[in-house]
């Protein structure tokens, strides 16, 4: 019986929150909807834990879904590489369930409650399915599953600009998907084939054509504008800031980094690095990119007035971090983007968290509104100060080992300019963070503030706050699993795919 | 295991950040005990752990030695947390939890930075000095010190990058994180020497000091003098001993400052211009190199802590009764606050090395080890920087804040326990000119020095008997620069007034930019314009959200990009 579950397991991460959503919609009720979602949330987030552990000990671990052998059936793939990023997305779904139930009980009209769970699990399904597909045709899949439930959820936001935002999304979105599919049709079209592996051994041959080029060009065009990487990156600060509370903290730690990480899967598990680093300059276009999103994201940050935006800002900035890591293609790069993507999940999770305490008890989410709040919710302040100094990655934060394996593999592959593009980012990020810091404990507040502007957010927010803020610390403190698991990663990667 | 564990309870640092921790969540009734005894308590901790490295921790697969025990490291160690409880006392009246906090953070990393044995963990500590102590200016909560605060950040930040960059390369270079003696023949040695530079105030670099000090609260102040500049000399000591560069930035250290000193209004800024000059003599001193210089600058840091540490004290007395500290506004004071008057002449004559008094013991050793390398010029220098030095903060300060002319002020004398403080640094500072024996049994180095030779004693008395006389010539005949309100600028005139100049300028002629696109986009294509010309203007930079239609060009111009860099 056990070892059946346990062999069933790589399906069940992405079934369970599947069917939980429509058990949700037929609940109906908050607290019982809430439950569920809970229930399934934690459930997928042991799994992962499981499936982490196992693929840890036997390097990968295959499952051909329906019994159809690969490659003519689905098969789903769990390697060190996408092990990390299932845990990170899982993990943030666990923390979400928790955070959820104030939240959205504070903003979304009740009667609604129920579909922002079911939504969020549709979401959560998505995203793992992306995660852990071995076959491309089903990431395509999975990538619409997640992307319709977030534009869904981005809509329910409490003001009416949440609707434009998503529909621009939506376009945007629908149009990523679209150059996906397109690039995935036309290796399926030189190769007959659309498994992964079976890809990789196919495609080598054929290489040399138009078509390949072609297809390598609309898959990253597309998965890019699905991470958020500049300049395709205008839908998200939008998005972002009209989204309910708890949506922005779950999409904004894990959706682009899922995308990061499919974008990568392709580049290095199906096309492989010689080809795309080697034959086909890639690694330049991408570097350059990454490092104007750096400088021109943080500067974008530096001027908002709202906070939601403002982290939007910095998310762009981060993704410069973490793409250009990957695309330094060497083994410390590899791992530096991928540390990086773990940990900016978790910076960014907290830092919405705390900013959707306060939006909690303020109804809004501007700077100018954030005055003196370091005296009236002490808690959630310090939380956001402990976030926003992993952001700047000050030492013993996670955010700080982030930086010291990206700056050493930048002076490892000897991009100087790049090191110097980093710093400054890094120095400006301390003008956006210290801006709300500045705001949140040397302003006073306004004088004509009501009584009901004190006192904590509710327990379940700030838990899950501090979850993520304790995990930024925790892996600041010592950083060696995480770093370990990072190099195993990208071993497997150089080491020429699945 | 459980001995990692024990090592790390030993560790000073670790205790004064514990000691943070329990002031911020004790009642203000314990904070006495937190703020001077667990200082205390370190400190008879660092004297009982034995020599050598502990604390090894690994880290980035880098073994590091987070507590290095030696003679440097302990006598540092010991006067850092010597001023901590000293400091602790001093700001216990203070209600504001936020700079104690601050503070015991700031000490236990200037701790950790001094007791580290390697440049990873420096640099951990070093961030933590420099996060920890802006704190100290924000508290002042005003605009002013905010924006003071965000630049001395911002510098310190610098530094730090730099050290952490100046290491990544030295670590690659020679495949060792040790911070041991680093040198200049590297670029990672260029990297970290920059760092070191920022922190200890060298010419050009040093405008942090004046610029940021002067501004934090009455407390932050005094605890700002102590740390982090000293830090920075340790550095120093420990990596670029007897780098001969040293000698010619130290010798210009002494004098510049001073010329500002002169004429500045502000007494506490005055103050923080003459700790430029002072810490100059300690960089000569590293820049020799030779175990009588080494220990000179180990002396004179302890002796310069303790009696800039009291005149800051003095100042912030001042402050903290008169509410000011310029000089054109004070005068007289000595009727009202007797007790502080003689503290700040004892930090006065200690400062310029009057026989009897602490900088005496530890100044002549500089100039002993100057003598005996035949550094004639550099000895000239540094001897007319102590004579200006005995005018500038010894005779200018006391005389236009206690006595010149009455103002008027009747307030009443310090708080007792800032009264105590001040007494207890005080009598440390005549003890250590009286009996400098103890201290120099606590220097490094193996050098025997006498102080008190006849030849010395008499050179000194004369050269002050000189600056007084040149102090009363000069005001007799009003030439002494007269104390006027204004902002004295000298290279940070650089970035606080020519940057935002140029920046002002820059925004105007984009905005004129601007409106000229306009004019001519108006018609038709005026979004790409506009895009255009606030990208440039960095108002609203690319943050405006764009119409979808813009944002499906960009996905079409870079697949386009692709494809044609493929083909």
């Amino acid at each position: 019986m056990i070892t059946h579950f346990f062999n069933q397991m790589p399906a069940l991460v992405v079934v369970v929150p599947m069917l939980a959503a429509p058990l949700v919609v037929l609940a109906h009720r908050q607290w019982a909807a809430w439950l569920i979602f809970v229930g399934a949330c934690w459930a997928i987030f042991g799994m992962a834990f499981l499936l982490f552990v196992e693929a840890k000990i036997a390097g990968q671990v295959s499952y051909a879904v329906g019994g159809w052998a690969p490659p003519f059936g689905i098969q789903l793939v769990i390697d060190p590489f996408n092990a990390l990023v299932l845990l990170l997305v899982t993990g943030v779904a666990a923390l979400t369930s928790l955070y959820a139930r104030a939240s959205i009980a504070a903003e979304i009209v009740a009667e609604r409650g129920y579909l922002v769970y079911a939504l969020l699990l549709l979401c959560i399904a998505g995203l793992v399915g992306i995660t852990i597909t071995g076959d491309a045709f089903n990431l395509f899949v999975f990538l619409e599953i997640s992307s319709l439930s977030s534009y869904a959820l981005i809509a329910m936001g409490p003001k009416r600009r949440a609707l434009l935002s998503a529909f621009q999304y939506l376009i945007m979105g629908t149009v990523g998907g679209t150059f996906l599919l397109i690039g995935i049709g036309l290796v399926f079209m030189m190769t007959g084939t659309l498994n992964m592996a079976d890809l990789a051994s196919r495609l080598p041959p054929v290489a040399d054509t138009h078509t390949v080029q072609a297809a390598l060009a609309f898959i990253v065009v597309g998965l890019s504008l699905k991470a958020a990487l500049f300049p395709l990156h205008v839908w998200l600060p939008n998005a972002y800031t009209y989204a309910p509370s708890v949506v922005s903290a779950f999409i904004s730690a894990t959706a682009t980094k899922v995308a990061v990480y499919a974008v990568f899967r392709f580049v290095f598990t199906v096309f492989g690095v010689d080809y795309a680093f080697g034959t086909l300059p890639l690694g330049e276009v991408l570097l350059v990119l990454s490092a104007i999103a750096m400088i021109a994201a943080s500067l974008a940050a530096i001027f908002q007035t709202d906070v939601k935006r403002l982290l939007a800002w910095s998310s762009i900035a981060q993704m410069g971090y973490i793409v250009a890591g990957f695309a330094l293609a060497t083994p410390d790069g590899i791992s530096a983007g991928l540390v990086h993507l773990l940990n900016h999940g978790l910076i960014k999770g907290a830092l919405f968290m705390a900013v959707g305490a306060l939006f909690w008890r303020l109804r809004g989410s501007s700077i100018n509104d954030l005055a003196g709040m370091g005296r009236a919710m002490p808690v959630t302040s310090a939380a956001f100060v402990v976030g926003g100094l992993s952001l700047i990655g000050v030492p013993a934060t996670a955010g700080f080992i982030s930086k010291w394996v990206l700056l050493s593999a930048l002076f490892e592959a000897h991009r100087y300019l790049l090191v110097a593009m980093l710093l400054l980012a890094s120095l400006l990020s301390i003008i956006y963070v210290g801006r709300v810091i500045e705001a949140l404990y040397f302003r006073a507040r306004p004088d004509d503030v009501t009584e009901h502007a004190h006192g904590e957010a509710p327990l379940g927010m700030q838990l899950a706050t501090w979850a993520l803020i304790a995990a930024n610390i925790a892996i600041g403190l010592h950083a060696t699993p995480e770093l370990g698991a990072a190099q195993r990663a990208a071993a497997g990667l150089m080491g020429g795919g699945t | 295991m459980s001995d990692w564990l024990g090592q790390a309870i030993a560790s000073p640092a670790l205790a004064l950040f514990f000691a943070a921790l329990l002031v911020a969540v004790t009642p203000r009734l314990l904070h006495g005990l937190w703020l001077v005894g667990v200082p205390a308590a370190a400190l008879a901790l660092l004297f009982a752990l034995p020599e050598g490295m502990h604390g090894t921790v690994s880290m980035f697969g880098h073994e590091l030695s987070t507590l290095r025990v030696d003679g440097l490291s302990r006598l540092w160690g010991a006067i850092f947390l010597l001023s901590a409880a000293l400091t602790g006392l001093y700001g216990l009246n203070v209600k504001d939890r936020l700079q104690h906090v601050a503070s015991l953070l700031y000490a236990g990393s200037a701790v950790g930075a001094v007791l580290a044995g390697d440049l990873v963990t420096l640099f951990l500590f070093w961030e933590g000095t420099a996060i920890s102590s802006v704190f100290l200016i924000w508290a002042r909560r005003t605009v002013r010190a905010h924006i003071v605060g965000v630049r001395y950040l911002i510098i310190q930040v610098i530094s730090g990058l730099l050290l952490m960059v100046g290491t990544i390369i030295h670590q690659r270079a020679t495949g060792s994180i040790a911070f041991n003696t680093l040198g200049l023949d590297s670029a990672g040695g260029w990297l970290i020497f920059l760092s070191f530079g920022i922190k200890a105030g060298f010419p050009l670099l040093h405008n942090w000091i004046q610029d940021a000090y002067p501004e934090a609260t009455v407390y932050g102040t005094v605890v700002l003098s102590i740390f982090t500049t000293k830090l920075a000399i340790y550095a120093l000591a420990r990596g670029f001993a007897g780098t001969d560069l040293l000698i010619p930035i130290g010798a210009v250290m002494t004098i510049f400052p001073l010329i500002f000193a002169l004429i500045e209004n502000d007494l506490r800024r005055v103050l923080a211009y003459c700790l430029n000059n002072q810490l100059g003599f300690m960089v000569v001193a590293i820049g020799i190199g030779t175990p009588l210089a080494l220990n000179g600058a180990a002396a004179h840091a302890v002796a310069h802590i303790l009696y800039k540490g009291l005149l800051f004290m003095t100042m912030g007395a001042v402050l903290y009764r008169v509410g000011t500290v310029k000089a054109s506004q004070l005068g007289g004071l000595y009727r009202s606050m007797p007790a502080t008057t003689v503290f700040c002449i004892v930090g006065a004559m200690a400062s310029s090395a009057v026989p009897l008094f602490s900088a005496f013991v530890s100044k002549s050793m500089i100039q002993g080890a100057l003598g005996y390398e035949h550094m004639a010029v550099v000895w000239v220098v540094l001897l007319v920087a102590a004579g200006l030095g005995a005018i500038v903060p010894g005779i200018k300060v006391p005389f236009f804040a206690f006595f010149h002319r009455d103002r008027g002020y009747r307030v009443k004398e310090a708080p007792f326990n800032m009264q105590l403080a001040m007494g207890a640094t005080a009598l440390l500072c005549i003890a250590v000119g009286v009996f400098p024996g103890a201290l120099y049994a606590l220097l490094p180095y193996e050098a025997t020095y006498n102080a008190y030779t006849l030849s010395h004693v008499i050179n000194q008395l004369q050269l002050l008997a000189f600056a007084a006389l040149a102090f009363v010539l000069l005001y007799a005949a009003r030439l002494f620069p007269a104390n006027v309100r204004g902002l004295n600028l000298d290279t940070d005139w650089a970035y606080r007034r020519a940057l935002p100049a140029l920046v002002e300028r820059f925004r105007q002629s984009s905005v004129s930019l601007r409106a000229r696109v306009m004019h001519v986009f108006s018609r038709n294509g005026s979004r790409a314009a506009d895009w255009l010309a606030s990208a440039f203007g960095l108002g609203g930079a690319m943050a405006r959200t764009w119409t979808t239609g813009v944002m499906l060009l960009w996905v079409i111009v870079l697949l386009a990009l692709y494809l044609v860099i493929y083909y």
